[in-house]
Formats: structure tokens, sequence, C-alpha cells
């Protein structure tokens, strides 16, 4: 609180991407904002300028994000070169204007991939995600008649790897951030959560092989094992799910 | 199966497997130049050994094909992969900690690749091919003295410093494509992931350190 | 009176609900198939319902505003999902469950509803199982349980910090299910505008295209709206950006009774507010209370200098600092319940006492937990919430007492709803939070996850077929009727006004005007005064909102503005709704809080004579007062009794 007092305004440059709709041709636009406290979030930082635009009759700048504490995963951005910005473990609506310095030129542009196309300035369509785990990413139950949640013991070391990868947000960053827009983290955390269960192994086989080639023919590019994704998840989620994935999906079509 | 092939695991699957394979060449290709260090017969005995023995003639052109799936399939992945991004691209650069040769790993291939093609030209062409080509009744020049040939070449510090190149090029493509091999196959987890990379690590080291160690020693002995 | 009719089934508590099932009546499989039911909202309650639906046959269109039904603020909730399993072997049973959620909800919750709703908690535990949800588990491979407040059991199934999500993921797999398989059609960015009624009954939305602007008509049988509650009424709470009242009070508009509309849950340990600028307040999990300690300084210079930034916390010695749950409630200490606690964070900010440059902040000091169990095991237990504070605040926990404050969770009350979840509107569902039913005037943790999931798996997709039984004769119903363009006209209107008043202000600005009145007037402690002020206050505000507000953009594009004036159009209404029923209801219960009834210690006094039933509110339109209906509640079972959290 002492360092509050002292604490300065930020003045900064913002260099962001203006797209009127999916059909128009976008491009960066410049912006100054003052005296930002380096305690607000970025997001609120965007808030700051899009009262500003307000003000003047101009369209302000339109941007996902809902919950505004990092499990929603619907913020999303790609800042000065990182998705979610410059630190690690966090979503956009997690990171403040502390880290950035006074007088920077911050550069924000969307999600870049065939995937996620932009609907406007920085929103993007990720509605691809859903389709893929609408191929296979569930356990199929109905609702009733299902055994004593006790039933079934399941092995800790399990039941955590599966809690590490069902921690996944579904926000993209992985997709963003790897130079092959590549979707391998995303499908391969739900792929493992599942795989891991024993509620899940049951229908293992054809839940890889369907989200696969969904993944494949929604334009998503290929793994190259760059970890990009893993170092911006903003869960963390590790691409040991992706080699798991992997060897179920061989496994898979083998037996086919 | 056709279908199999296609899709992203099975590519990433094909490019890892060539890759192993090629590495495995690099071993064996390693062994058989380190003689040249110790004498000049036992490596032209080697070397003869290698135009003659029969697995080794089974071997060679499985060995081009291992090349020629590894470069077809990263032409295909890195086109792919190009047209994922979609059309408009980042203006910044990605700033996400990674390690470069694993976002670099076209480019250190098309380096690879170049060098290639020179030192088939300089070696294999005089070599194993001469041989191979005398085998199908073609007119060939086998040649009887093939560490000569090696010798004369390295004297020039051109050709050797062209070939340290080449090397550490390799290095680069090697420490992640050791480890990536055995993550694409799906033989990776959280606790063998730091080990592959240290065996990658030393592997592309050992394999790098001993191919250099050819061209040095001509130089300067 | 008339009108309001509970349906609460006859015979003995235990076995209402069971009775209800076995008489009620069911679609038969062939007719399902011509039956369309519309969901709001796709968060536990409105995914659950929806995958509900379409496993039974129905066909079901499902509406969300984010980009995917996954964002729903469901997913948000840490703390974990209450049932009666009793794994623990510590006496638990679904009376316990229902006994504590009635005297958590301080005596103004129906008692049939959260019998019912202890009753099927089990099953949820055992569908999420089933789905794949990952619940945390001990050594041997079975379900691990934790405690939470006002509980004397360990009831409580977590997944990490994070059971919230993981049980939306859940629900939402399920509905991702039924989207494959065709029997749900999903439509995200996609916001309702408007009930449309045929005959007095809910035939279909009117919603508005987020992306692109298009007004459009969709028809069913039946209509659930779980559209979650109305917290952003106070701008600053907990909630989701997005979350939003609006639904609810469209629904109002057209003839559904909102009940208990003045209920709202203050939780007592967010971040405190820093700046103008904020958007949004973060929730630290509740656990926190159970190694934590809360204080204030005992002597007014001290919190002075702290608030000027003169002292460190930690530079006042322990004779000096006030625990001041722990002085007045011996017991419980710092474990009372959440409005408890909040309550008595207020006193002493009111008092001078508060910290942070606002003054508005206690401290929640975790130096003796760390002294006594060691910094590992606090890291072990707080670590991800102690990094995420450090994130938010550049203050390490670890170092120096963490700052709280209280602030808007939860609303309990919502849309009156009889035991089958219908509102007073026939064919209109609400579910979850978005219904005022099972939690009284106060919330108990985690008990939200198992309502929503309750009224979604377990009680809609029994109770709608009773209902839907006598529409199988109905056919589909054309969008091109005249209901559907006066509902459709309507919406235009309301649109192309905002549009063209391009007044001075922002909309944020009049969200943040009614923020500041509904918490300084009808926050956390209320008067008579303050009510009346409020509603005059927000009645000012709402009639410069009209003459001055700037939308800027364009109708049919995506505009954020637009969407905002269109909820804060709405909050403006409910917001005096709020105040309006808070100033009716002489007494304090739960969250809802008369500076006039207290007793002589500060604690909240009900008026049980007077006051025990349920205040439902009927629109007479918008020049006119609400009219009041009163549910009476009567409890049978329980022992009525001063809640008590001292002894």
């Amino acid at each position: 609180m002492i360092q509050n007092m002292e604490k300065k305004g930020l003045n900064l440059t913002l260099k962001i991407w203006r797209q009127e709709n999916a059909r128009s041709k976008g491009s960066f636009e410049t912006y100054q904002v003052q005296d930002i406290s380096p305690d607000c979030s970025f997001l609120e930082m965007l808030d700051q300028l899009n009262e500003k635009l307000v003000d003047k009759f101009e369209k302000p700048v339109c941007f996902d994000h809902d919950c505004r504490e990092g499990i929603c995963g619907m913020c999303s951005l790609y800042i000065n070169g990182r998705p979610h910005g410059n630190d690690s473990g966090i979503t956009t609506c997690q990171l403040h204007m502390r880290h950035f310095k006074d007088g920077e030129t911050i550069w924000i542009e969307p999600w870049r991939s065939r995937a996620f196309p932009v609907i406007k300035d920085l929103v993007v369509d990720r509605t691809a995600l859903d389709k893929i785990i609408q191929e296979g990413g569930y356990v199929s139950v109905n609702t009733g008649g299902t055994p004593d949640g006790n039933a079934l013991p399941i092995r800790k070391e399990n039941a955590d790897l599966a809690m590490d990868a069902a921690a996944c947000i579904g926000c993209g960053a992985c997709v963003a951030a790897c130079k092959n827009a590549s979707a391998m983290l995303f499908v391969s955390a739900k792929v493992s959560q599942l795989a891991l269960l024993p509620q899940g192994r049951v229908e293992a086989r054809e839940r890889v092989t369907r989200m696969v080639s969904k993944m494949d023919e929604l334009g998503f590019g290929n793994c190259t094992n760059t970890r990009a994704c893993e170092a911006e998840c903003p869960k963390e989620i590790k691409i040991s799910n992706i080699a798991r994935m992997n060897r179920e999906f061989f496994v898979a079509r083998l037996q086919d | 199966m056709s279908c199999f092939c296609l899709s992203s695991l099975a590519k990433k699957l094909i490019m890892s497997i060539s890759g192993a394979f090629l590495m495995v060449f690099l071993v064996v290709h390693l062994g058989a130049n380190l003689t040249a260090l110790f004498s000049q017969e036992l490596y032209n005995e080697v070397c003869h050994f290698m135009d003659t023995n029969l697995l080794i003639r089974v071997m060679v052109p499985v060995l081009a094909a291992g090349f020629a799936v590894h470069i077809a399939f990263a032409l295909l992945l890195t086109f792919q992969n190009f047209m994922a991004r979609g059309e408009q691209r980042y203006a910044v650069a990605g700033k996400s900690d990674v390690s470069w040769s694993s976002r670099n790993m076209f480019v250190l291939g098309v380096i690879v690749l170049g060098f290639l093609a020179l030192h088939l030209f300089h070696f294999w062409a005089k070599m194993q091919l001469q041989t191979f080509l005398g085998l199908m009744g073609m007119d060939a020049v086998p040649n009887h003295d093939p560490y000569t040939l090696v010798r004369e070449l390295f004297g020039n510090p051109v050709y050797s410093v062209v070939y340290l190149i080449w090397i550490w090029a390799l290095w680069f493509h090697l420490t992640h494509g050791f480890w990536s091999a055995f993550q694409s196959m799906g033989l990776n987890n959280a606790n063998w992931l730091p080990r592959l990379k240290v065996a990658g690590t030393v592997y592309a080291w050992v394999i790098a350190l001993g191919f250099s160690a050819i061209p040095i020693y001509f130089l300067f002995f | 009176m008339v009108k309001l009719d509970a349906k609460i089934p006859a015979g003995p508590l235990a076995d209402k609900w069971a009775q209800y099932k076995a008489t009620q009546k069911l679609v038969n499989p062939a007719n399902k198939r011509k039956l369309d039911i519309i969901v709001v909202g796709t968060g536990l309650a409105g995914a659950a319902a929806a995958a509900s639906f379409g496993e039974l046959g129905f066909n079901v269109k499902i509406f969300c505003i984010q980009d995917s039904p996954r964002r729903a603020h469901s997913i948000a909730a840490q703390g974990g999902i209450n049932a009666a399993k009793n794994y623990q072997n510590d006496g638990d049973s679904v009376y316990r469950l229902f006994y504590d959620t009635i005297k958590g909800g301080d005596y103004r919750a129906r008692e049939a509803n959260v019998y019912r709703l202890a009753e099927v908690s089990n099953n949820i535990i055992d569908q999420c199982v089933a789905q794949g949800v990952p619940f945390a588990r001990d050594y041997g491979g079975l379900l691990d349980n934790r405690s939470f407040g006002g509980a004397q059991v360990s009831r409580t199934f977590y997944a990490r910090g994070q059971t919230g999500q993981q049980l939306l993921l859940g629900a939402y797999s399920a509905l991702s299910r039924q989207i494959r398989k065709g029997a749900v059609k999903m439509f995200n960015r996609e916001e309702m505008m408007e009930l449309v009624l045929i005959d007095g009954k809910a035939r279909g939305i009117i919603t508005r295209n987020i992306v692109t602007g298009a007004v459009q008509r969709h028809s069913a049988h039946a209509v659930v709206l779980a559209t979650g509650g109305y917290g952003n009424v106070f701008f600053l709470s907990t909630n989701a950006m997005g979350s939003n009242g609006a639904a609810a009070m469209r629904c109002y508009k057209k003839g559904a009774f909102f009940g208990n509309p003045c209920y709202v849950q203050i939780h007592p340990t967010c971040i405190p507010v820093h700046g103008d600028y904020q958007s949004k307040l973060t929730l630290m999990s509740e656990s926190l209370r159970n190694d934590g300690r809360i204080w204030v300084p005992k002597k007014l210079e001290d919190a002075e200098a702290l608030r000027a930034g003169k002292l460190k916390p930690t530079q006042i010695p322990e004779e000096d600092r006030d625990y001041y749950l722990e002085r007045r409630y011996p017991a419980f200490g710092n474990l009372v319940p959440r409005d408890v606690a909040s309550r008595a964070a207020k006193e002493r900010c009111d008092a001078g006492f508060g910290v942070n440059e606002t003054g508005l902040a206690v401290y929640l000091d975790f130096a003796d937990a760390i002294r006594r169990l060691g910094k590992d095991v606090i890291e072990a237990r707080y670590g991800n919430l102690f990094q995420m504070y450090e994130k938010i605040t550049d203050d390490n926990p670890y170092e120096t007492p963490m700052m709280i404050y209280p602030a808007i969770h939860y609303s309990m009350g919502g849309l009156w709803v009889d035991y089958e979840l219908q509102t007073t509107i026939p064919g209109l569902y609400a579910a979850g939070e978005a219904n005022f039913s099972d939690h009284g005037a106060n919330r108990l943790g985690a008990s939200a996850l198992m309502q929503g999931l309750a009224d979604g798996y377990f009680v809609l997709p029994y109770t709608i077929q009773n209902y839907l039984s006598h529409e199988i004769q109905v056919p589909r119903f054309s969008t091109e009727l005249k209901e559907f363009d006066d509902a459709c006209k309507s919406v235009q209107e309301r649109i192309n006004k905002l549009m063209s008043i391009g007044g001075r202000c922002s909309v944020d600005h009049f969200q943040r005007q009614l923020g500041k009145v509904m918490w300084d007037k009808v926050g956390m402690a209320r008067t008579k005064e303050s009510l009346t002020e409020a509603i005059a206050e927000i009645q000012a505000i709402r009639e410069e909102f009209w003459q001055n507000v700037r939308v800027t953009g364009e109708r049919d594009e995506f505009n954020p503005e637009l969407e905002k004036a269109l909820r804060t159009a709405e909050h403006l209404e409910l917001g005096e709704l709020m105040a309006r029923d808070a100033l009716l209801r002489e007494e304090s219960c739960g969250g809802h809080f008369r500076e006039e009834f207290q007793t002589p210690e500060g604690e909240a006094l009900r008026q049980d004579a007077d006051f025990m039933f349920v205040s439902c509110w009927e629109y007479r339109g918008a020049d006119q007062e609400p009219e009041l209906h009163k549910e009476p509640l009567n409890y049978e079972s329980i022992k009525i009794a001063q809640r008590n959290y001292k002894e």
C-alpha cells in the first residue's frame, strides 16, 4: 500500500486491430491512453479507452470478456506477441497494467487462425472448439440410472491427472500461440481427462478417432511440438496430454 | 488406411518414425567415419564393406526412401501449417518462451538437406554409388582409396568450415527432433519428458562432435 | 392471492416428491418428438435441463449470450457442491441437509422444495461422477469431502478450487452430446429480448443476435428460463460482466411474479475495490476463513495511519488488533455464515476502523496459521488462492495480511415458481439462480451448484412433462402469428428508442450510478429512510437514462454498448423493485438486514408473525406500482428458531 501512494499513472500507445465485421478488411488503429493505474487490469484499461471513445461518439473497441476472474475462457487478445499477454498462468482479464512500462506501445491483435475467423475487431469465432467437443468430448450417459458415486474407486493419481487436464477453459490460447494454429493441446486435454477415468474408457477409441478427425476437418494445423501452447496455456496444461492422445489414437486405429 | 495416413496425428507419426530411422542411420554413419581417425586401412576396409555387404545394399534404397518420406511429409505439414494460420498473420512475431530450434525445424531441415546434396556429390557419388553402378553393369569408377578422397577434401578449409556449419545445423535439428519423435509417437509423459530431452541433447552432441572431429582432424593433421 | 398456488403435493414431507413422480402425467415417446422446448441460458440449470430434455426425446432450442455454452457463470463457483451422501459416516442425512438449508435460509424458504433438493442431491453426485467429473478422491480411490460454513458435517464434494467449472463442463458435455445427436439446437451469442405469450401461455421468445443485431423469433410449447441472477444491478459484484437480470425482468413484465427480489447475498471474502475504473470484484474462496483470522485495528489512529500508508499492518501489535468475529461470536469465530461476517465487516468499517486507502477493507491474516502449521501446509491448502491474490493486488499474503471486503455475490430472489418450477405464466419455467425457490433469505455455501443441477437434471425433466402432456394436441406454432409480430415490434421499438436518444452519458455511467445507490442504500444494511430515498433516486436515474443515454454504433451490428443499454434499462426497474421489496419487509432475515430490526447485539431480528411469507410482485405497467401477493410459508416439519452462531 505504501508503494500505491507513489504509483504513477501510465501513458500508453495502443495499436489495436479494428475490423468492422467478418467480411471487411481490418487494419491497426493507434490510440493514446493516459494516466492508467498500474493496479487496473488490462481489460479495465480497454474499458477506459472505450469510455473515451464513446465520449467522442466513436465506436468502442469490441473484445470478448465475461467472468473477469480467469475461469470462463471468454477473454482472448494477442498482446505484444503473446496470447493473454506477458505473464504466465493467467488470462487477459488477470493481466495487470503493472506489467507495462510508462510510454510503452502495446500491440493488441485478435487470435489468428483459419479456424477462428474474426467477427469484429478483437472478437473471434471459437465455435470450432465446441464442434470438436460435440464429436465425443463426453461420456455417453443419460440423466438418471447411474451407479453410486463410490461404486467405482479411481486411483487418486489418475483422478488428479484427469483434473489437471480438465482444468482447460477452452479459451483457444493454445491455438493462438502455436505457429501452426494447432488445437492439439485443447483436444488432448479432453481426450486425456476421459481416457484416464474408467467412466471414459468405455468409448475412448471412438472418442479420440472422432475428435481428431473433426479437428483436422476444421482446419487447425498440425503439432510440431514447439510447446508454445504449454507456455501460454492460462491453466498450464501439459503436452504430456498430447502424447497421451497420440498413443490413444494410434492404439485405437491399430485395432480398427 | 489412406484416411489414417492423412490424419494430423498419423502424419506426425510418419515424421517421427522416419526421423528416428534417420537418427539410427546417423549413428551407423558416424561409426564408420570415426574409423578414419585411426587408420587409412581400417577406413578403406569399412568403406569396402559398406559397398559390398548385402544388408547394406538392401538398406540404401530404404534409407533413401526414409529421407524422401521425411522430406515429403515435412513439406506437406509445413504447407498445411502455414495455411492453418489463415490469411491475416500476426503483426508482432510470437514471443512465447519456446526453444528456437522447435520453431525452425523446417528451415533447419532445408539447410541440412542443402548440404546433404553437396555431401552426396562429394563423397557418396564417388564411393558407394560407383560400386553400385558397377554392380548394375554400368560405367563406373570404383574408388579403392576413399580415405585419400576424404583427406583431400577436408584439407581444404572452405569445405571443412562448410561441413562444420552443416553439422551444427543438424545439432539444432536433432536437439528438438529426438524427444519430439518420442512425443509424436505417444511415448512420452511428464516424467519422461526431461529424460528424453537429456537423452536427445546427449545424442545431438555425440553426433555433432563426432562428425565435427573428422574435418577438424584432416584440416589440422 | 387466488393466483398463487404453490402446488405442493399432499402427504408427509419425505414422501411428497415420490408421490408427485408416481402420479404426474407423462408424455409418450412418439409425442415427445412433436413438442418443442426453449431453454434460455446454458449454466448448470439450463445445460442440464436441455441435455435431459434432449435425452428424453423433446426438441430443444437453447440460447446463450456468450460465444459458447461453456462460458456460463456457473463456471466460476469455487468451493463445492453439497450432497447428503454421508460417505464420511458423520451423521449426515437428507433430513439434515434439508434442515441446514432451511435454517441457513433463515426460515424463508419453502419446505417441500428444499426437501426435494436435499433428496436429489445424492443423484447429482452419481450423475456427475458417471459423466467423468474429476471430483477429489482420497488414496483409497473414493470420493473426498470437505466441510463448509453453516454445517456440522463434511458433505461438500469438490474438484480442487474449480468445482463449478467441472460440473458445468459435465453438463456442457451432456449438452454437446445432444447437440451432436440433433436433439438440441444451440444458439450462441443470442440474447432473449422478449417472451411471447399466446392465449396466456408462454409460446416462444424473441431474440437479438449479438453478432448481426438481427431480431429473431422462436416458438415452442414451453420456455425454461435459466438465466442466472441479478447481482449486477449493483454494478460491482462477483458476477461475470455479462450476467444480468434482464431476461427475468422481461418475463416479469409479461406477467410472471417476481419473488423476494430484496434477498441478495453478500460474500464476505472479496478483494476490496481499488479504483473508479474497477469493473468487477473477485471472490476469494470462503475456505480461507478456515485458517485466516479477520481483524481491524483497535485504535482509530492506527486505522488512519494504515489508510494513509504510514503504517504497515505487520507493525500493529497483537494487543491493538480487534479480532472482531472471534470477539463477537466465540463459538463459530471466523466461520460464521456469510451474511453475519459481511455485516460485521461493514460495521467495523462504518465505525472508522477500515483499512486500505478507501477505508473499506478488513484484514484476513494468516500469520498465526503459518506459525502454527508452517508455510508449506498453508501453501498446500491455499497456494492457488494466494497466488491469485498476489497477481491481482501485488501484495504477498504470506508476508502481509490479505485485505478483504464484502461484495454482492448471489441473488436468492428471482422469478416466483411453484413446486413444479413453473412461474405464474403457464408454460414458463424458471430454474437455478433465476428462480427464488430454495435458499430463502440466505444461501449456504456449496448449495448453488446443488440447486442448479437439481433443477436441471432431476426436477424439470419430470415436472415439465406434467404440463406438456396437455399440449400434445397443440401443433407447432408459426412465428408469423400476430403475437410474434407484436413482440418483435416492441423489441425493435425499444432498440430504436435507445439508439435515437443520443444523449451525453455512457451506459456505464448510469449503471454505475444505479450500483452506487443500490450498494449504499439497498445493500448490506437497509433502513426505511435509505430505501425510500433509493426508490426516488432510482426513478430519477431511470428518467435521466431514457433522456440522456448515449449508445454509439449501429443497431444491426455487433454492438456491446447497445447490449449493455438494453440490460441496464431493465436493471433500472429491477433495482427499484428490490428497494420496494426491502422496504416492505420490515424485519431482518438472512441477506436482508434492516437496521431497525436487530437484537441488542446487532443480530438479524426476524418478525415471523408478520413476514413469514414470500413476497411476490406482479407487474402492473410502467407507470404503476407493482402489486404485492403473499405466499405464506408453512413449516410443518421444522421448529422455527432464531439463528444463533454464538454457542
